[in-house]
């Protein structure tokens, strides 16, 4: 006991210093969040005038209640659900299109089927970024300026998620897609029935990862909507900033932005979790 | 409970010919083993009856119906694979009720039925199981579960037991075969496992590279081969091929003489056919065999009993063995017989 003893507390310093280091270090990410949320709780001149408070103050409610029904340009509440809309349109089609077309590349010969899959590989070079001025023109032209198709479809065409999913049915053994058939599985019964279950984790974990990517689209937004009932929370933080000399209502655009960050880490919790039991669970 | 008939098989993939013109007559209810070494297309002409594969030519017929282009799931047959497939994902139950449901049984039925198969398996406990939670014994006969709930009229089985441990291995193989017997289904059967082959089959296939070398009842393969190939393949240790007669006979030109391990007896120096130095021994226990350089630097291969005498290493021993069990083999490896030799050992039976 006596000469382990100091192993143990040696053992015990490093593991102090270990978390010190952490500690330290997600104070000094966490701290900007947490002046943005005291600032989400006092009043508009404590901000403007030095020293900032450190401590929240007590216009919690009165400040997000005002935020959510009324905000600056429009109320927060509207830009929430059209983020949400247009996060889980491109969570959501994303996924059902990749799928889709990862089962026909791997499971059907069909002619082209080469010359399609290099096609969906060149998206990969091809963000929204790039073809924003051509995607613009195409999604005008469609009459689709300051709707939700036209805030989702241009985001839903990319090939990483088809890649993904194409590599995780070739590790499904053929065997599989045979015994279905011998079973009597149609190709979709088998996808609903057999591929689908199985890439559930997959899914998930692209769902988490594409709700963020879609709830965090600034510059596609901020093109296409110009009404102000259309905005998202993330472009619609940047509409709130005051033009010229007025005064920016710092704890309304400070309460919108903690909102803003409020649902991917929601997501991310909620799916943390399916995400373990799948891993637990994984098959094969 | 059908009969299978292939009718000159073919075939191909890209440009190469794997399967070259293969016909077999399966009769109703009968245990059928195609075995051959790796790579002989067994797995390919298996999934042609399936209906996996495409037929390049010739024809499969199932019960007198020609089922060239019918689907799989059309075909009235079921498949074991060698690594089971059993859909990960679902319990022991869907596994075996998948192919009732897409088939629109009432569910009282699928239930009555699963439950019967899981009885003659003895899967009872496991039905809420997962694959994964199972031993390997126990997915395959999940596996044999999900084929026989669908009362096909042909079993087929790729391989079946060859992820098993040797016990276990025999233990499936009694049980596959009493269950053939039970059901009275066709079956149709792929191993590279003689003892396999020999153990279940009413009829086996020896193949090779794509063709039929022998069909016949398991004895009489064995007892009498058509072609070097098939007395090489089936026996163990395989069959000793001379390209000499060391019984100072002379052997009809290239040809070359069989004769199995267990056909000959180790005898006095003098009284032998011929002589020569024990290279090692193998005690097996209830046999023996014994490795041997003959004179003309030929080597040979005999099973003793093991109750006899271990010859040490480099001893000189003597062999013998009767001339009705020498099978001679001419180039082209079929079988030739010796113009004195009497119609004992014929292979056409
Ligand atoms: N899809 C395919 N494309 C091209 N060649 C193939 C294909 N499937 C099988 N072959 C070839 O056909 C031949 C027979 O293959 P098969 O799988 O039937 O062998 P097997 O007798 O089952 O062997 P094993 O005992 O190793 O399973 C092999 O030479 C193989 O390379
Ligand atoms: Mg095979």
């Amino acid at each position: 006991m006596a000469d382990t003893g100091g192993m143990v507390e040696n053992r015990g310093i490093q593991r102090w210093l270990t978390h010190m280091g952490l500690m330290i270090g997600v104070a000094f990410i966490f701290f900007p969040i947490w002046l943005a949320f005291v600032a989400s709780t006092v009043e508009q001149q404590e901000i403007v005038r030095p020293p900032m408070p450190l401590l929240p103050g007590d216009q919690f409610v009165d400040n997000y209640a005002r935020a959510l029904t009324a905000g600056v340009n429009a109320p927060v509440m509207r830009m929430l659900f059209n983020s949400a809309i247009m996060a889980l349109g491109i969570a959501f089609g994303k996924i059902a299109i990749s799928l889709l077309s990862a089962f026909a590349i791997v499971y059907f010969r069909f002619p082209g089927r080469h010359l399609f899959f290099w096609l969906i590989f060149l998206t990969l070079m091809l963000p929204v970024e790039v073809r924003i001025v051509p995607t613009y023109e195409v999604v005008a032209r469609f009459g689709m300026l300051n709707s939700y198709p036209g805030l989702i479809l241009p985001l839903v065409a990319s090939a990483t998620a088809t890649f993904l999913f194409r590599q995780f049915f070739l590790t499904v053994p053929d065997e599989l897609a045979e015994a279905a058939r011998v079973d009597g599985a149609r190709p979709m019964r088998f996808f609903i029935d057999i591929l689908l279950p199985m890439s559930r984790t997959n899914i998930a974990a692209l769902f988490v990862i594409l709700f963020i990517y879609g709830w965090n689209q600034y510059l596609w937004p901020l093109l296409i909507t110009t009404d102000p009932s259309m905005n998202t929370v993330v472009m619609g933080i940047k509409q709130m900033f005051p033009s010229g000399d007025d005064t920016a209502d710092w704890p309304v655009i400070m309460a919108t932005a903690l909102l803003a960050m409020l649902p991917p880490v929601v997501i991310v919790i909620a799916m943390q979790r399916l995400f373990i039991r799948g891993l637990v669970d994984s098959e094969k | 409970m059908a009969t299978v008939v292939l009718e000159s098989l073919r075939k191909s993939f890209g440009k190469t010919e794997v399967i070259h013109g293969v016909s077999i007559d399966v009769e109703d209810g009968e245990f059928i083993v195609i075995v051959g070494p790796s790579g002989c297309g067994k797995s390919t002409l298996l999934r042609m009856v399936a209906g996996l594969e495409t037929v390049t030519s010739g024809s499969v017929a199932i019960g007198d119906r020609v089922v060239n282009d019918v689907e799989p799931m059309d075909r009235d047959i079921s498949m074991v694979f060698q690594n089971y497939a059993l859909y990960p994902h679902m319990s022991v139950f869907d596994n075996i009720a998948y192919g009732l449901k897409i088939a629109k049984l009432p569910r009282a039925e699928i239930a009555e039925r699963v439950k019967n198969a899981a009885e003659i398996l003895q899967l009872g406990p496991y039905l809420d199981r997962k694959p994964r939670e199972l031993s390997g014994g126990q997915r395959q006969r999940v596996a044999m579960g999900r084929s026989i709930v669908r009362k096909p009229a042909v079993f087929l089985f790729d391989e079946p037991l060859s992820n098993l441990d040797a016990k276990l291995r025999v233990q499936m193989r009694l049980e596959i075969k009493s269950l053939q017997r039970r059901l009275g289904v066709t079956a149709l059967y792929v191993t590279h496992d003689q003892v396999e082959a020999m153990t279940l089959a009413d009829r086996m296939i020896v193949m090779n590279s794509g063709v039929t070398e022998q069909i016949g009842k398991p004895l009489d393969v064995y007892a009498s081969p058509k072609t070097a190939f098939v007395a090489g393949f089936i026996g163990s240790p395989p069959t000793n091929f001379l390209e000499s007669d060391p019984t100072q006979r002379v052997l009809p030109a290239s040809c070359r003489l069989g004769i199995r391990p267990e056909h000959i007896r180790v005898v006095d120096p003098e009284q032998g056919v011929c002589v020569g130095t024990v290279v090692f021994s193998e005690p097996l226990g209830a046999e023996t065999l014994v490795h041997l350089r003959l004179l003309d630097g030929q080597s040979l291969t005999l099973r003793q009993d093991g109750l006899l005498r271990v010859p040490g290493e480099n001893e000189l021993i003597g062999v013998a063995w009767n001339r009705s069990d020498e099978m001679i083999f001419s180039a082209d490896g079929k079988r030739a017989f010796r113009e004195e030799e009497d119609n004992k050992g014929s292979p056409d039976t």
